[in-house]
């Protein structure tokens, strides 16, 4: 106050030279890695709206017969494939997702130190990390091949989706479990409840948001798995709704065999299955955002 | 503030239940706890060695100490809240009206139902501020519409909550602040109608207003329920107790060990005016902790 002709002993101001030159390094860095990771992301997003959009019409996503691979497009479309993934892949969530959340709620609510649940988490990671291609040859072996011809049919194609989605949704479940805090379950013990209330009523719907996302982000990826289906579903070319019998067909693996061939029609076919698949993962992962939206009323 | 426990004696205290005995010829009501020579284990640490006491029923109790002294601890199993701790092991035995609460075939499910606790964060649930009260009542299997509204009036009321949030009970409880926060949760026990509340340092995240509030509901309820509060603040245990344990850290320097005991036990007024124990008068006079 007093003495204002006083050179100050210290300075506020922002540093200059290398000190800053760091930060603006650093800073630039981030934008570029921004950048590099949305090259990739974008370029994939346009080449398959390019290069899909034309293929798509509601004949093309309706029509059960998929043309021979010489066709044009505009014969036939793809239904059969679309009705094909969306089946399995809603059986094979139907089947993975209660036993994930399940299997992550035994492993981190009851098991403690228990020995078996060390294991059940240790082939849960050990699963996440198998090829999903493998998943298709387990099923091929166990359930396939026993029963012959019949045995290829979109239930064993869900069979092996299944497989790879359990240990996704065992992991992601088990952290949003994790992220539960200790506090609000000590909150429900010291009103008399039993550990099956606290899970029930504390945890699951504290972690619901979560663990639905987690589920619904293995499903989406499930959904556009072209190698566990190579040997569990067959290859069939008209529609067939019969989930248990018979072979079926389904995005990928029409992706996979239209891309392949030289033809114009089928590479065009084979975009516009693309497309189809990306926006069906897009709905997915649209519909979760928007389910965990309602779950979360209540945190804040 | 240096590890202030070296300096004072490091003897094990004789039996302080005598003592407060001695003092105790205003003792109007009957035992609630009585813990009898209890050492309490986290794996191979002994974290309270030697704890007996007698907790009386409509008082009272504090627990002070300074920190790491296992007052928390102690707390924690009078109600079995420990036993979700892996490695928690009780040793001795613990009275609650006359039943051993760690005799086989007890369930903590049952003991908690009866001995409730609020802890030293707020911690309501993500949920509105009825379904946090209405929970206890749901999880004891009470249903009906009408009976729940009773219960969570009443509770609201006296934990004196409900002036404050009866227009907004179907709001998120998390949106309240600290001390209404902590006010639901009291509620939320009394809920349930518990025998006893233990409380672990209640106001330890709250302004003095906040706490001045708690300290009187804890003054109303008194009458109808048994209260064991752990606190830091000495003058709140003066404040509000009936009577006051004093705990401590023992420390061994030759095995590099700590744990924590029970130095003196007995009515607030004569702990805090007349302890028995230098290690209290340490204590309560500030030169220590």
């Amino acid at each position: 106050m007093a003495a204002v002709s006083n050179q100050p002993t210290f300075d506020l101001r922002e540093p200059g030279g290398w000190r800053r030159n760091k930060n603006l390094i650093a800073t630039g860095l981030m934008y570029l890695a921004f950048v590099v990771i949305l090259i990739p992301l974008c370029f994939v997003l346009y080449e398959v709206i390019a290069k899909g959009a034309k293929a798509i019409s509601w004949q093309f996503l309706s029509n059960g017969t998929i043309p021979p691979n010489v066709m044009p497009l505009g014969q036939g479309g793809m239904g059969a494939a679309v009705v094909g993934t969306l089946e399995i892949t809603a059986f094979a969530a139907l089947m993975a997702i209660p036993l994930g959340i399940l299997g992550a709620v035994y492993i981190y609510e009851y098991g403690g130190r228990n020995w078996f649940a060390k294991v059940i988490s240790f082939m849960a990671d050990v699963m996440v990390g198998v090829p999903s291609i493998v998943m298709g040859l387990f099923i091929f072996t166990v359930w396939v091949i026993p029963q012959g011809l019949n045995g290829l049919s979109g239930f064993a194609g869900s069979l092996a989706l299944a497989c790879l989605m359990l240990p996704l949704i065992i992991r992601s479940t088990f952290e949003m479990l994790r992220l539960v805090p200790n506090h609000l379950r000590e909150a429900s013990y010291a009103l008399g409840a039993t550990k099956s209330r606290v899970v029930l009523t504390v945890v699951l719907p504290a972690a619901v948001s979560g663990i639905v996302s987690g589920s619904l982000l293995a499903v989406a990826r499930a959904a556009g798995e072209t190698a566990p289906l190579l040997f569990t579903i067959g290859a069939v070319e008209s529609l067939n709704s019969n989930l248990f019998s018979g072979a079926t067909t389904s995005l990928p693996s029409q992706i996979f065999s239209n891309a392949l061939s030289p033809y114009v029609g089928a590479e065009e076919r084979a975009w516009g299955a693309a497309l189809t698949l990306i926006a069906i993962a897009f709905i997915l992962l649209f519909t979760a955002r928007i389910v965990t939206a309602r779950f979360t009323r209540y945190t804040r | 503030m240096e590890q202030p426990e070296q300096k004072i004696q490091l003897t094990v205290p004789k039996s302080t239940e005598a003592a407060a005995k001695q003092d105790d010829d205003r003792f109007t009501g009957s035992p609630v706890f009585d813990a009898n020579s209890v050492s309490i284990y986290y794996g191979t640490f002994r974290a309270v060695t030697d704890v007996s006491l007698t907790i009386f029923e409509n008082e009272i109790t504090a627990f002070i100490g300074p920190s790491g002294c296992g007052k928390t601890t102690v707390l924690r199993t009078l109600n079995r809240m420990n036993d979700l701790v892996v490695g928690a092991r009780v040793e001795g035995d613990i009275q609650y009206r006359g039943q051993s609460l760690y005799e086989r075939g007890v369930s903590p499910t049952a003991v908690r139902r009866r001995i409730g606790m609020v802890f030293q964060k707020p911690n309501p649930f993500p949920k509105s501020i009825y379904d946090n009260i209405a929970y206890g009542p749901r999880i004891n299997g009470i249903r009906g519409k009408k009976t729940l509204d009773e219960i969570v009036e009443r509770s609201l009321r006296q934990a004196a909550l409900w002036d404050e949030v009866k227009d907004r009970l179907n709001k998120s409880a998390l949106g309240m602040s600290g001390g209404q926060q902590q006010r639901l949760c009291i509620a939320r026990t009394l809920s349930v109608e518990p025998d006893v509340i233990l409380m672990d340092e209640p106001c330890s995240a709250l302004d003095p207003i906040a706490t001045g509030k708690i300290e009187d509901l804890m003054h109303e309820i008194k009458s109808r329920y048994t209260i064991v509060i752990v606190t830091h603040n000495m003058q709140q245990a003066t404040r509000v107790s009936d009577r006051t344990a004093f705990y401590s850290v023992l420390r061994d320097d030759k095995s590099d060990t700590r744990t924590g005991v029970l130095v003196e036990y007995g009515r607030t007024q004569q702990i805090f005016e007349d302890p028995h124990d230098t290690r209290t008068q340490a204590y309560v006079t500030g030169r220590v902790g």
